[in-house]
């Protein structure tokens, strides 16, 4: 079927007699065409005849795409059906499970879209159509009937003639409308500063607290829960110490993961000077052992990268750094606070305890913050 | 008794008949059918967010068959080894279950991942291209802005799928997205603690977010996209200038029989593409990262790319702290700036573009021929700016990847983020407009004088000349009549004139003499080889 367009916009725009019975399939498609405003500008045959060789070769091209989809599908059913899936640990033919699902299965749908989009690009008459885009406005006879009828529901409801009923339904419907947002937000809504049992509300204390422990010095621990003593770290070397409560160690206390630090003589000295100058810090540390949080104040990531020789803590979330020697001040990237110090101690069984809860707040810092 | 005879070929006419006597679809159907679409390759990218999604939802509805969203500790009992007796929440149990020990189900967890870095991708290309060529001026302003709006939604239904399997990586996620909310002045802790049902992690956060994942994003992402392609539909689509293109008309194709079948061949192509992604190549191996622990991160933590330029904002923000003297003193933390203010500002401030640059140009008339980046200096020098912003930003996002892999110090790549991102923005601005201008003053050359056509004429006084092919009828004195300027492509190679025969067709062999070989329609039909003459330097 082949129509090429005319110069005065001929073709397509006549109206044809449907009940012709000599009408071709493409003239009542081409019709249907004409009644939603649209010209069939070209339609042609990508091909000088019909059945040509090359129009028989992409057939065949199309065909073995499909038939070569069927066979990779049955790749992906044998592999899926038949292949040891099951994981084992070191190399296993279990490895290639996952390729083999991949590479049959997306290779099996991209020779159907292949297939098809062959099938329309190259054997489907090519096509030009214009239809009217109708654009803009509707008429003006339409947008006063219709304004009309909006205003006349607004006449015939007489809210503005009744201005007791236009108070009555602000006032009435008002709290119907918080009475539906109410159980959904209300319900979340969580106080932070609600004391916990007696105690401190849990954004300003950590395990670290001595009143859940009946007011005894908790214990700095592994996270197998053992405890620490003093001989455990060597000269320059830290640990993760987590507070030695019950459950102390998991992210039930996410706030209380604390960094124990032995600092080389000099270097500590630096620090105590730092620390005894400092009203809060005053006192916090036991020999050459300072114990910070972990918590970055930042964005609460666990500051963790320690570089031994420069006494310097990174938090490898956004690079800020902290100078432990200076109590921790932050000297790089976008914190702003230092991190706070827990107080430690020994107590009479040489296992490290903390002396007090942090003195400042722990965590990444917020508004009220004391 | 005689049996009627079965008539089977009649069978398809009098269902037909039988609907359209009941639901009335022939007239609206008709119409359905005949719609013309515009045809151009960057139409399509928003399909690859569509067939994305699509993809999306049927992997998404198999890993909920298997997922557990609760916050519960157990202890690791399967089959990878290295985790076994490791305590751990349920979330990320049931995420190694999947990925292990679900024939196929590491496979399917994959596709999914993939599909939503694609769509995400998709999107934002999608959204250059939509912006870049004007697509977004009246009437279509709304679609632009549910365009944004579906890239936050995106965004958010990535961040709370990634935050899912509880694993090392989502629980650091959770852990920042923990303290952005606790930046916010006045109710930081408030959010915080209603969102998480208390303190940080506490136990109700997966389970949260997995309804969210699963039912609200979706659904709100599926209103969206309804609406969004919804209005594409009504409004037709926009289209490329060119010959017999105008403002009231749609060139192209009707949607039956090409363009439909090609569309059916592109999403059995974007799907294969996401199949072999998820087939070879690994993304988010959880098993590696182990269950969360508040005091455990490593260096390369890095989240999805679509969230890498928030992260990069963060890095970048200087230590600011904002400390406000009143009672017992209040602080605004550094983190507010990028990650509330800056999210929220790049999520809404380009929602308002076309009505920004509606009310700069004047410009009251509906628009539904594009706009050829050059032709719009200005949009484009903005759209390399927040391109360029965006860019740095992400990079920004890996910078600890980065300083490391080409041994850069830390905080020179901070620093280098941080001085690019004021200074290259505006750059980017100057070079996109320049470069605009000179595509235009080139397009507007040959156009007045033709096609450069390699030949050298030499003058009678000894100059040198390059002969032009000019691209309009000469005038009585051999000067080319002057042509408009119309914001469409102006050939400027002679080959694009038909100075050389079109290929014939055929891999190994020709498949049709070359003489018969068919015409490309883009280029006018040519006269047969033998008739065409060797350009001189006639004149």
């Amino acid at each position: 079927m082949t129509v090429t367009k005319n110069d005065q916009h001929g073709a397509g725009t006549e109206p044809v007699d449907l009940s012709d019975p000599r009408l071709s399939r493409f003239e009542i498609v081409r019709e249907g065409a004409r009644r939603d405003d649209i010209e069939i500008v070209t339609y042609e045959s990508q091909f000088p005849t019909p059945n040509s060789k090359a129009e028989k070769r992409i057939e065949r091209t199309i065909a073995l795409m499909f038939l070569l989809a069927g066979l990779l599908g049955l790749v992906f059913l044998a592999a899926y059906i038949f292949w040891p899936w099951e994981f084992e640990l070191g190399h296993a033919r279990s490895d290639y499970y996952t390729p083999i699902l991949g590479i049959s299965l997306g290779l099996a749908l991209l020779a159907i879209g292949f297939a098809i989009l062959t099938w329309a690009k190259k054997l489907l008459p090519h096509e030009v159509s214009i239809q009217d885009r109708h654009e803009g406005r509707s008429t003006d006879e339409d947008r006063q009937i219709t304004g009309q009828t909006l205003l006349f529901t607004v006449d015939e409801l007489g809210i503005q003639r009744r201005p007791l009923l236009k108070g009555a339904i602000a006032l009435g419907l008002a709290p119907i409308g918080l009475v539906a947002a109410a159980p959904l937000v209300g319900g979340l809504i969580k106080n932070p500063h609600k004391p916990d049992r007696g105690q401190d509300p849990p954004m300003f204390r950590t395990g670290f607290d001595p009143v859940a422990n009946q007011g005894r010095p908790v214990r700095l621990t592994h996270e197998d829960g053992t405890p620490i003593r003093p001989e455990d770290i060597s000269v320059g070397g830290q640990i993760t110490v987590f507070p030695g409560v019950p459950h102390g160690a998991t992210n039930e206390y996410a706030d209380s993961p604390t960094l124990l630090i032995q600092l080389r003589a000099d270097d500590a000295a630096v620090a105590r000077k730092a620390s005894e100058e400092d009203e809060r810090n005053k006192g916090a540390m036991w020999g050459n052992y300072v114990a910070f949080s972990k918590i970055c104040t930042h964005a609460g990531c666990p500051a963790s990268l320690y570089e031994q020789q420069t006494n310097r803590l990174l938090c490898p979330c956004h690079q800020s750094q902290f100078l432990i020697t200076e109590n921790a001040r932050p000297i790089f990237g976008p914190a702003s606070r230092r991190l706070p110090m827990l107080p430690i101690t020994v107590d009479d069984e040489g296992y490290f305890v903390a002396a007090s809860d942090y003195r400042e707040t722990v965590g990444p810092d917020f508004w009220e913050r004391p | 008794m005689k049996r009627r005879k079965f008539d089977l070929a009649s069978v398809p006419g009098k269902a037909a008949k039988g609907v359209d006597e009941r639901y009335q679809v022939a007239t609206p159907l008709r119409g359905l059918l005949n719609k013309v679409f515009p045809d151009h390759w960057s139409f399509l990218l928003g399909e690859i967010a569509l067939f994305s999604f699509i993809v999306l939802l049927l992997s998404g509805v198999f890993l909920t068959l298997f997922f557990d969203p609760s916050m519960k500790e157990v202890a690791y009992d399967g089959s990878y080894t290295a985790l076994r007796g490791t305590e751990m929440s349920a979330a990320y149990e049931s995420s190694l279950h999947l990925s292990f020990e679900v024939r196929g189900g590491l496979f399917m967890r994959q596709m999914h991942h993939w599909a939503a870095l694609l769509f995400m991708a998709a999107i934002v290309v999608h959204m250059a291209r939509v912006f870049f060529t004007g697509a977004f001026r009246k009437p279509r302003e709304a679609n632009w802005a549910i365009g944004i709006a579906l890239f936050l939604l995106g965004f958010l239904a990535g961040f709370t799928g990634y935050s899912l399997p509880d694993d090392g990586l989502s629980g650091t996620g959770l852990r920042i997205a923990s303290a952005i909310m606790l930046s916010i002045p006045v109710v930081g802790t408030w959010l915080s603690a209603s969102i998480f049902g208390g303190e940080f992690p506490g136990e109700l956060i997966i389970g949260r977010f997995y309804i969210a994942h699963v039912l609200l994003i979706p659904g709100g992402l599926l209103a969206l996209i309804s609406v969004h392609l919804g209005l594409v539909f009504a409004q037709k689509h926009t289209q490329w200038p060119g010959p017999g293109r105008t403002n009231s008309n749609v060139v192209g194709e009707r949607m039956f029989p090409r363009y439909a079948l090609k569309q059916g061949g592109f999403f059995m192509t974007v799907f294969g593409v996401i199949a072999l992604l998820a087939g070879l190549f690994q993304i988010n191996p959880i098993w590696l990262f182990g269950p969360y622990r508040a005091s455990e991160v490593s260096s390369g933590s890095q989240p999805d790319w679509y969230v890498m330029f928030m992260d990069g904002l963060v890095r970048l923000m200087p230590a600011w702290q904002i400390d406000l003297p009143i009672g017992d003193g209040y602080v605004i933390p550094p983190l507010f700036w990028p990650a509330v203010v800056g999210l929220g500002a790049l999520t809404t401030v380009p929602m308002f573009y076309p009505w920004i640059e509606a009310r700069r140009l004047k410009d009251t008339r509906s628009h539904h021929l594009l706009q050829r980046p050059r032709d719009a200096p200005e949009r484009t020098g903005l759209g390399a700016m927040a391109f360029t912003f965006f860019i740095v930003a992400t990079l920004s996002g890996g910078n600890d990847v980065i300083a490391d892999k080409f041994h850069i110090s830390l905080n020179a790549m901070t620093w280098a983020g941080r001085i690019g991102m004021v200074i290259l923005p505006p750059l980017a601005y100057y070079l996109a407009v320049r470069i605009c201008l000179g595509l235009q003053q080139h397009d507007r050359e040959v156009l007045a004088h033709g096609v450069e056509t390699g030949i050298i004429k030499r003058l009678p006084d000894g100059r040198f000349v390059e002969v032009h092919q000019p691209l309009s009828p000469v005038d009585d004195h051999g000067h080319p009549l002057p042509l408009d300027y119309a914001g469409w492509v102006v050939p400027k190679k002679m080959n694009r004139l038909g100075a050389l025969a079109p290929a014939v067709k055929g891999f190994f062999f020709p498949v049709e003499k070359p003489v018969e070989a068919p015409v490309s329609p883009a280029v006018p039909p040519l006269a047969s080889r033998e008739d065409r003459e060797e350009i001189t330097s006639g004149r």
